[in-house]
């Protein structure tokens, strides 16, 4: 396993009360797998990943079961584990490209700061590994574009510049943040494609964290559907597309339009209702009041969850039988 | 670069040509100045003598042309109330007021900065509510009090230092603290607000995450974007110092440039309150030039380097 979280748990001090914003979400990657993390805005899914890189405030409580990433035990000591790990075992790249880069330093010196200090090689060295890995990561003649500032490049080549950044350390898993979401469509794809061979060479794991079910159809060897701070739906990729057993999984689905399919000129089916507060405890099923299948039983905590075969569980009381 | 700099250059030139404009103007706004060099009691064959000896009689242009000319070979007249070069007179005292200026613009930096970027480091902490202590107490106690209870109780009742003058560096002590406590809460609150926004951007995020120690983030990515708009204000603060401060000057007995300023303009000394008006406005011209040179070196996009 890359990565192995058990019962994350994030809480953030408000002055409404402890938003509760992950609450007890497991994760697992495996070597050369990717893992997309799909939701709606506030789900918790950033959260979780920049928690996993030990990015957030002081105030955020973190707690988790079990962390092992890459092979080290981070349970006990997670901040002096991930403060050893970040950039080299682990890496990150960001939503918006654009504000991802420090405007007043060259490309070259925040690609090789990372590694001159943790790998200690000479600027030399760094700027040659630079060179390497903009290549690629697609961008033309990279030597001469070291010395260039970032406001030089377009949104798409300043992603790959990040991802490019990333790879510096040579990680064994990337943590991607909704990575295409600030870029156009096509862009977006090559983007994909990107980080598919990026994969496919280095053997990386990746987890990338998106609101858009294209990226997962894309990408994604698994994917672990959130909402309101827990995975209620884990499945891989084809037959989450299939066969959803979540009716949260199976709103998200419906609402995505088919070209040839959704009638034209008709609204899209949406799921009514709003996402539940955070704030205090939430018992039950965090999707009953939004659920069209909804029982008595729904209130009951914990939500049971049902494992279907390898590497996919549902939680749900009722949930929809494999037949559909 | 070098666009940049021709650019930002012929701006402060043509402020200077206006700044220059506007003071010899000065000497016009307050009525005929042969009037007013004569006296309350000058006989209207006086005034004309006078408009005749100092070429008050030539056009306007002719006149600006010829005050700008000797301005800058060094020569801004006659202080009519001395009857010195104003040069001269200007010369003797700038020194105590650039002295205090400097030494206290330096204090100040050094208590702000280190301060701002601790209170960003942890808002609402310990440091942070002392820092606001700090800064709203300085914006809010009047400097002649503050000057005034310094002397009582340092000069005064425990004799640390002396009360007034500038004949010691020991004279400095109390008003480089004064005038700098003036400067601090500004400064400081800038670099506090500049450092919270930045240290809340992505690309702060996107260091820690190559790894780098915190140190390094604060210093190489959060401070060199967070002190662009401190480089603003600081040019725009150490103007302020370095013009004298009438008040703190006449409370410590400093023969500054803000006691002359304020004794000529008592005097009627014309010719003094254009000068150092002129040479306020230069200074003013050229920190600001200097803040923006600096500026762009530290951010490539305001020099439009790619």
């Amino acid at each position: 396993m890359m990565l192995d979280i058990r019962d994350l748990r994030v809480s953030l001090p408000t002055e409404r009360g402890l938003l509760n914003a992950v609450r007890g979400v497991d994760l697992q990657i495996a070597r050369g797998q990717t893992l997309c993390l799909v939701g709606e805005s506030g789900c918790g899914k950033s959260l979780t990943a920049t928690s996993i890189m030990g990015l957030l405030t002081r105030q955020a409580q973190i707690t988790t079961d079990r962390f092992e990433m890459a092979g080290q035990d981070l349970t006990r000591k997670p901040a002096a584990g991930l403060a050893r790990m970040r950039g080299r075992d682990v890496a990150m790249i960001f939503q918006d490209p654009t504000s991802a880069l420090n405007p007043t330093l060259t490309v070259g010196r925040q690609l090789t700061e990372g590694v001159m200090r943790s790998e200690k090689l000479s600027r030399r060295a760094a700027e040659a590994r630079a060179v390497e890995m903009l290549e690629r990561v697609g961008i033309s003649n990279p030597a001469a574009r070291l010395a260039q500032y970032p406001h030089g490049f377009s949104g798409g080549q300043r992603q790959r510049i990040m991802i490019a950044s990333a790879l510096m350390g040579r990680p064994k898993l990337l943590i991607a943040d909704e990575p295409t979401t600030a870029l156009d469509v096509t862009i977006q794809a090559q983007i994909l494609q990107l980080l598919g061979e990026l994969q496919a060479d280095l053997g990386l794991s990746i987890l990338l964290i998106t609101h858009d079910l294209g990226v997962v159809a894309a990408i994604a060897d698994d994917v672990a559907v959130m909402y309101a701070g827990r995975i209620v739906e884990r499945a891989p990729a084809r037959d989450l597309f299939v066969r959803p057993r979540h009716p949260y999984t199976r709103g998200l689905l419906a609402a995505i339009p088919v070209p040839g399919v959704t009638p034209r000129g008709s609204a899209l089916p949406a799921i009514p209702g709003r996402v539940p507060g955070l704030i205090g405890t939430l018992r039950g099923c965090a999707f009953r009041d939004r659920c069209a299948q909804a029982a008595p039983d729904c209130a009951a905590d914990p939500v049971p969850r049902h494992g279907i075969g390898a590497g996919r569980f549902v939680e749900c009381v009722n949930p929809e039988e494999a037949s559909t | 670069m070098l666009s940049f700099l021709s650019r930002r250059l012929f701006v402060a030139f043509c402020v200077c040509v206006t700044v220059s404009a506007l003071s010899f103007a000065l000497m016009f706004l307050s009525g005929d100045p042969a009037i007013a060099i004569a006296g309350a009691g000058g006989r209207a064959e006086d005034a004309e003598a006078i408009r005749i000896a100092y070429g008050f009689d030539r056009p306007l242009i002719v006149q600006y042309l010829d005050w700008i000319g000797s301005a800058v070979t060094g020569d801004l007249g006659q202080s009519i109330y001395f009857n010195l070069p104003v040069t001269e007179i200007i010369g003797n005292r700038v020194g105590v007021t650039l002295t205090l200026g400097f030494i206290s613009f330096l204090v100040a930096l050094a208590v702000a900065v280190p301060l701002g970027i601790a209170a960003a480091l942890r808002p609402n902490g310990w440091i942070d509510r002392i820092a606001l202590i700090i800064a709203v107490s300085g914006q809010a106690i009047p400097s002649f009090w503050l000057g005034l209870m310094a002397i009582v109780v340092f000069g005064v009742w425990y004799g640390m230092v002396p009360i007034s003058g500038a004949e010691s560096w020991q004279g400095f002590i109390l008003p480089v603290i004064v005038l700098s406590y003036y400067a601090v809460p500004e400064l400081m609150r800038i670099t506090r607000s500049g450092m919270i926004d930045v240290l809340a951007t992505d690309y702060v995020r996107a260091a820690r995450a190559k790894g780098l120690p915190m140190h390094l983030v604060i210093s190489r990515h959060a401070l060199r974007n967070a002190v662009l708009p401190l480089v603003s204000l600081a040019a725009v603060q150490l103007g302020q110092l370095l013009s004298g401060s009438i008040v703190i000057e006449s409370v410590f007995a400093l023969n500054g440039l803000g006691r002359l300023a304020w004794e000529s303009l008592l005097r009627s000394d014309l010719p003094v309150v254009q000068a150092i008006i002129l040479v306020l406005s230069l200074l003013y011209v050229l920190l600001t030039t200097c803040a923006d040179i600096l500026n762009a070196v530290l951010d490539p996009r305001l020099r439009g380097a790619t």
